[in-house]
């Protein structure tokens, strides 16, 4: 963030103030780190009163699939990143192309997610299921966490992929340009707390065991 | 320019921030008095023992909406939406907030989460009966309509966080040349601790409403003991907003209450500085003591030692504001008006709620006291004595310069007695009844209350005479009353250097700030 803002007559009477935005983008991200800070809270209370019934449900998990969908994510961050400096240097049609990318692995890791749960779901295994209604005290804790984390994470995945939709029409149209790139920058961070959210909950549900 | 426009879409789709906190104040004083009548009514029939006016069931769903409306989409938005969104840019010498349109949004997401939380009392079967707090395990039992209000809160909460957001954003990028951190005005500092805690605690609060949301549809079963969760941990999630959100309404009423006091005393704020901290400070150690909730709720020894002795740090910051309001009337040169009789009833009511939730904060008295009415008593001195007081004492501060009119004084004053009179009668019996075991929130009670209930609905009665004669003068006022000049009260803030009401682009040339907010030299009252 620099201090000095690009001062330039914007749109809408105030104007253009790109550290603003910034700032702004900042604090919500506080306040998506805070969600999700509400559900790592009872992630660490149920961990303490049930260690074993975790270590269990973390074995159950499928460390390919979450190995995998790691690797996209991470894969993502690094052409939303690209994006940005490809539009920063002049060059938007390298920045949409990176951008199709980034959707594209968002998509990715949508389906690898979708045959997670669906198998799951066959084997029995979902919230009030009669498989974990008779298994080990905390195991269906360890699920019901697993499903309403890995979930909302699933929602920003969707949302974020939308944001970046949002900013590539902007370059297409020519609003989000070399000069004024705070756009998609913002939506760029919200992707990368997309992403850095899902290193958290990979360890904390894939390697726990 | 949209805003500049007549007609009604000028108004809803406004991004000016006048406009948007006017629409804020009228869908404010709208609940307000809804929450006032079903206040009203859970007091009726609670004068005589046994079925009043109402059954159990209503009664329950009716003390339910009042706490939704009253703390969800009355108090939390009142003085930060409306007056700090009317206020504040002008304080701080900007054109408007950092984001505009957001502004409009967050409108919008208010107008969203009521209707909401009213479709909550017609859809599905009958009105939530949980109270305001939504505990668990009932909440996820009840066949109500639960899961409508809980997702009304989450869109409410979103609303809030894009307010302070703004505001945090605004404070930190717009202020005008020479407006540096230590002339900010101190209702400034009070919406920027505000908007601090707006948006670190209030996520909490919207995944929390959101499992119990899950629950109900999902059956995750988090916090259901008989699949090996724990209830506790809804209660933990729910003050970790919760409490903090106390804050978020009082410390916007303490900072009006600082604006106004040396105004009316024509002399610099005592302890400026320490005021301005302490708003910090009440942010700071205020998210730190939510556990004192549940004191009863089973907690180890330890944690209650900490959770109460961190109760009492916060009184500290608290104590220091009224010590220092308190200094600023010695040897003022006081001009008695309106707005400041609100602001010396909100320092009474204030001290009474504050110093009675040491006995609530302190685990051995709290043991005695808790779940009574003393906890009823406690909490509406602390928002309807304190945010609502400051509130009303806004209202009556910059009522002049949002609507360029006066209202008439002789009546402002009169509404002000007979409110706070009232108010006492109402809240205070609650404080006798609550020490001798009488529960919060029953339907029916032991004949020994009936004299502490029948005069607290007495209270009611006359309280509700003042607010309305309050309301009425004001409707009036706006109406008809004679033209206020730019500056009626001789403040010195920002505010009061331009016209009323303030233009469309708030100054004609860009304000340079040379003195601090209260130094009044030669600053001149002309009405």
């Amino acid at each position: 963030m620099d201090e000095h803002p690009t001062m330039s007559a914007g749109g809408h009477g105030l104007p253009r103030d790109d550290y603003a935005s910034r700032l702004g983008m900042w604090l919500f991200l506080f306040t998506e780190i805070l969600l999700f800070g509400g559900l790592f809270l009872l992630y660490a209370a149920y961990l303490h009163r049930y260690p074993e019934a975790f270590h269990a449900g973390g074995k159950m998990l499928d460390k390919v699939f979450g190995t995998v969908n790691t690797v996209v994510l991470i894969t993502s961050s690094v052409t939303v990143a690209q994006s940005i400096t490809a539009l920063r240097l002049g060059n938007p049609d390298r920045a949409c192309k990176l951008l199709y990318a980034t959707v594209a692995l968002a998509g990715m890791f949508m389906v690898n997610k979708f045959f997670e749960w669906s198998a799951k779901i066959a084997h029995d295994i979902y919230p009030g299921s009669a498989h974990l209604l008779e298994a080990q005290d905390g195991l269906g804790i360890f699920f019901s966490l697993y499903y309403v984390m890995t979930g909302l994470h699933g929602i920003h995945v969707i949302i974020g992929a939308a944001v970046l939709l949002y900013a590539l029409r902007g370059i297409r149209k020519g609003h989000v340009n070399a000069d004024d790139y705070v756009l998609l920058e913002n939506s760029g961070l919200y992707w990368h707390l997309v992403d850095l959210v899902w290193i958290y909950l990979f360890p904390l549900f894939y390697l726990v065991a | 320019m949209a805003g500049t426009r007549g007609g009604i879409a000028s108004w809803l789709f406004s991004t000016d921030h006048k406009r948007i906190g006017i629409m804020y104040l009228c869908g404010i004083m709208g609940f307000f008095l809804v929450g006032l009548l079903l206040g009203f009514l859970v007091r009726l029939e609670l004068i005589a023992p046994g079925p009043t006016i109402m059954d159990a069931q209503t009664y329950n769903t009716v003390f339910t909406l009042h706490g939704v409306i009253m703390i969800f989409l009355v108090v939390i938005p009142s003085i930060p939406a409306a007056f700090g969104n009317i206020i504040l840019p002008i304080q701080i010498g900007a054109e408007d907030v950092s984001f505009p349109k957001l502004n409009n949004f967050s409108f919008w997401l208010y107008v969203i989460g009521a209707l909401m939380a009213l479709s909550s009392l017609f859809t599905g079967k009958g009105g939530p009966d949980t109270g305001w707090t939504f505990y668990v395990p009932f909440s996820q039992t009840t066949s109500t309509n639960v899961s409508a209000a809980v997702l009304a809160v989450f869109v409410l909460g979103f609303s809030s966080i894009l307010t302070g957001l703004n505001f945090i954003t605004t404070i930190h990028r717009l202020r005008a040349p020479g407006m540096t951190w230590d002339r900010l005005p101190l209702f400034v500092w009070s919406l920027y601790a505000t908007g601090w805690i707006q948006v670190l605690a209030t996520p909490v609060l919207g995944i929390t409403v959101l499992l119990i949301f899950a629950e109900r549809v999902l059956g995750v079963g988090l916090f259901d003991p008989s699949r090996g969760g724990d209830p506790l941990l809804y209660q933990h999630l729910f003050w970790i907003y919760s409490h903090p959100a106390v804050y978020i309404m009082i410390l916007p009423a303490m900072g009006v209450i600082s604006d106004i006091l040396p105004v009316f005393a024509r002399k610099n704020i005592f302890g400026y500085k320490m005021i301005a901290l302490s708003s910090l400070a009440i942010a700071f150690a205020g998210s730190l003591v939510w556990a004192h909730h549940m004191f009863t709720s089973g907690m180890s020894d330890t944690a209650v030692l900490v959770f109460s002795f961190l109760t009492f740090v916060v009184a500290i910051p608290s104590a220091i504001k009224v010590f220092n309001w308190v200094s600023t009337l010695y040897k003022g040169s006081i001009r008695i008006e309106p707005p400041l009789w609100y602001a010396l009833a909100f320092i009474f009511l204030f001290s009474i709620g504050g110093l009675t939730g040491l006995v609530l904060g302190s685990a051995g008295t709290d043991i005695h006291v808790h779940d009574t009415y003393f906890v009823v008593a406690h909490f509406h001195y602390v928002i309807f004595g304190g945010l609502g007081f400051g509130l009303f004492g806004a209202m009556h501060y910059w009522f002049p310069k949002i609507f360029g009119r006066m209202y008439d004084k002789k009546t402002a004053t009169l509404a002000c007695f007979i409110t706070f009179v009232g108010f006492n009668v109402l809240y205070f019996p609650m404080f006798v009844i609550g020490m001798q075991g009488m529960p919060r929130r029953y339907y029916d009670y032991l004949p020994q209350y009936t004299t502490g209930h029948f005069i607290s609905t007495m209270g009611s009665w006359v309280l509700a005479a003042g607010i309305l004669l309050m309301f009425w003068n004001l409707w009036r006022g706006s109406r008809n009353g004679p033209a206020a000049g730019d500056n009626p009260w001789g403040g010195a803030t920002l505010e009061w250097s331009v016209s009323s009401p303030p233009p469309h682009h708030n100054f004609v040339s860009e304000p340079v700030v040379t003195k601090g907010p209260y130094d009044f030299t030669g600053v001149k009252a002309d009405g």
